[in-house]
């Protein structure tokens, strides 16, 4: 089969490779129709994230058909037609059983490694790490999807691979981001990054109540499809966003802020650039630009809610300022397959069409191209969808 | 940005600055953990051995060892003698499940690694065989020193045994509905003289890492029927 593979730092290919095979009895083969370029995938390209291996196909949001079942599943039938979380749950474990499923225990066949890192051991992940287990992705024609009979879930014929692709991570993660802010009538929120999860947190913040949402990027075109949903935008570039924030909220604050960013942030402040010369200098591992702004912007006894992701150790976080104005934070690997039926639920409903964050719909062959016009910002890239079935002359 | 030429893990590496976490500390600690890890207990020769040059000191060199009676348990591991190894995990299972599970002791092998295989040779005495260097396996004897019904079960390796050691399981509700905390302590006296040489390779490796995999296995097979696996996916060209 065909799949896009890391082979190194900018370095992304598309080879042929075996076919998949049934490994475990809960397993399922999947037949990919549709997969897309994750955000979370360019700190991969970047080479932000340790622990890849030149070879490990990539690939952590993806849909597709039943073709082959283990025989200790008895949920999945050949034939079913499903989107494929992209944390690997076992449903037996006590984090499983309380809806903790990015925490479950027992899907990392590296645990060990996670450990080291983090004092305990976090979910399986698709195509990302050796350290969240090395799993290969599902950037490809086929894919072998561990656990299947907990996290998959089935979609009616009637809604196409585009409306309900993103229930795999982007529109649970926006989503969770912004539940995790509490929202309350009157809420002003702030969303830092507007990438396809700051565009699925937005509206996720309107349909949860928010009163008024603040979208802040430097991207035109991701202000402007911030814009459509009914946000407030700000270019970081041309506005400073913590005056603006203050002006704006009548010197309160907003009541939650969301860094949509994570790891890579950039910035036009100094703190931005001192950074960034870190990281080049092994300083530190994560560029927490908006985490800092997010913190510093927030109104006191607010909430930090953080959906974009960090992995090591940050540098000049002003932890005095979110303790003196009494903070909350919440955080974390998205809980997907809590947020399955009920986003199922609203897109069916007409509530929610993530399919709107799609600019780029290409063939597998077209993915190294892809990786690197989303990261650049290129061709008013946002999102790409790969249709690994498509046939290229 | 994206400019930099070294690979993420370095660069975390050298970022976290010497702590346990290298890029070669991780690969080496997978490629150990390839090979292929020790088991429990009573058991472990490959384990007993792997740890032997830590504790060399303590003994003075090999010469002390070999002058004692091996298969005395008590003097071997009385006291502060021997390899100590004190680990647990919580497993989403009645105390009972776990404690049945484990007290067969023939299903061990499917959670520790190094076990080739554990027959019961009368009520309380098992012999063992585990998986040595160069395909070869060691085997001996071990009888049940106590035995509480879903709480407690422990061991230690009779005379003449090649492997002196002696250990214990037990199993506790955890609070909360949280399960049941499964707790091993273990202790065994490193083999010496030729045994120790001819598996000299495997000298260095951290027991409790071992005995952390074996139990991590236990509550994999315990809570998700299944251990978690990519050995056989696909990968690309490498």
């Amino acid at each position: 089969m065909k799949a896009v593979v890391w082979h190194g730092t900018n370095d992304v290919r598309v080879e042929r490779v075996p076919d998949p095979k049934i490994l475990n009895p809960r397993d399922a083969i999947i037949r990919v129709t549709t997969t897309a370029i994750c955000g979370s995938d360019l700190h991969l390209l970047n080479g932000f994230i340790p622990t890849m291996q030149a070879g490990d196909i990539l690939g952590h949001e993806f849909m597709g058909e039943v073709v082959e079942v283990g025989k200790g599943n008895t949920k999945l039938k050949v034939g079913d037609r499903v989107v494929v979380p992209f944390t690997i749950a076992c449903g037996g474990c006590f984090f499983c059983e309380r809806q903790l499923w990015s925490l479950c225990d027992n899907t990392n066949p590296n645990a060990w490694m996670a450990e080291k890192l983090y004092g305990y051991t976090t979910s399986g992940l698709f195509g990302y790490s050796h350290m969240t287990g090395g799993y290969a992705g599902g950037q490809a024609q086929y894919v072998r999807v561990p656990c299947a009979d907990i996290g998959p879930i089935k979609v009616p014929s009637a809604l196409p691979d585009e409306q309900v692709l993103f229930l795999s991570d982007i529109l649970p993660t926006g989503y969770m981001a912004a539940e995790n802010c509490e929202i309350q009538p009157g809420d002003v929120v702030a969303v830092w990054g507007c990438g396809p999860v700051g565009q699925m947190t937005i509206r996720s913040a309107f349909l949860l109540g928010a009163a008024r949402v603040f979208a802040i990027d430097d991207v035109p075109e991701r202000l402007r499809m911030a814009l459509g949903a009914g946000a407030e935008t700000i270019n970081f570039e041309e506005t400073d966003v913590f005056e603006h924030l203050k002006v704006e909220t009548g010197g309160r604050g907003p009541d939650a802020c969301i860094d949509a960013v994570g790891l890579e942030a950039h910035g036009a402040t100094l703190d931005a650039y001192v950074d960034k010369v870190k990281a080049a200098a092994f300083l530190a591992t994560d560029r927490p630009n908006a985490l800092r702004q997010a913190i510093h912007a927030c109104r006191k006894g607010g909430v930090v809610s953080v959906p974009g992701v960090y992995g090591g150790l940050l540098d000049k976080v002003p932890l005095g300022a979110a303790f003196q104005k009494g903070l909350r934070f919440r955080m974390g690997q998205t809980h997907v397959i809590k947020y399955l039926k009920p986003l199922l639920d609203r897109i069916e409903r007409g509530e929610i069409d993530p399919s709107f964050v799609i600019t780029h719909r290409l063939p597998i062959d077209a993915a190294p191209a892809a990786y690197k016009a989303f990261r650049d910002k290129q061709d008013g890239c946002i999102k790409v969808v790969l249709k690994p079935q498509a046939t290229v002359h | 940005m994206s400019e930099m030429n070294v690979g993420g893990a370095e660069r975390w590496a050298s970022a976290i600055g010497g702590a346990a976490l290298t890029v070669y500390g991780l690969k080496r600690l997978k490629d150990e953990r390839s090979v292929p890890g020790a088991m429990l207990t009573a058991a472990g020769s490959a384990l007993i051995v792997r740890s032997a040059r830590r504790f060399r000191p303590a003994y003075a060199g090999a010469g002390i060892t070999t002058v004692r009676d091996r298969s005395n348990t008590r003097e071997r591991l009385g006291g502060s003698r021997g390899v100590r190894v004190d680990t647990a995990v919580t497993i989403n299972r009645r105390a009972i499940e776990l404690y049945e599970f484990w007290r067969r002791l023939d299903q061990l092998p499917r959670f520790m690694d190094h076990l080739v295989s554990v027959t019961c040779i009368g009520p309380r005495v098992s012999h063992w065989v585990a998986k040595a260097p160069a395909g070869r396996t060691v085997e001996w004897n071990a009888e049940i020193i106590n035995d509480l019904r879903g709480e407690l079960i422990a061991w230690r390796t009779l005379e003449n045994s090649a492997v002196v050691s002696a250990g214990s399981v037990s199993f506790k509700s955890a609070p909360g509905g949280r399960g049941t905390e499964v707790r091993v302590h273990l202790q065994y006296d490193p083999p010496a003289g030729k045994a120790g040489a001819t598996v000299a390779w495997l000298l260095g490796y951290d027991p409790s890492q071992t005995i952390r995999e074996d139990l991590r296995r236990l509550k994999q097979l315990m809570e998700a029927g299944e251990l978690p696996t990519t050995l056989g996916q696909p990968r690309g060209e490498s």
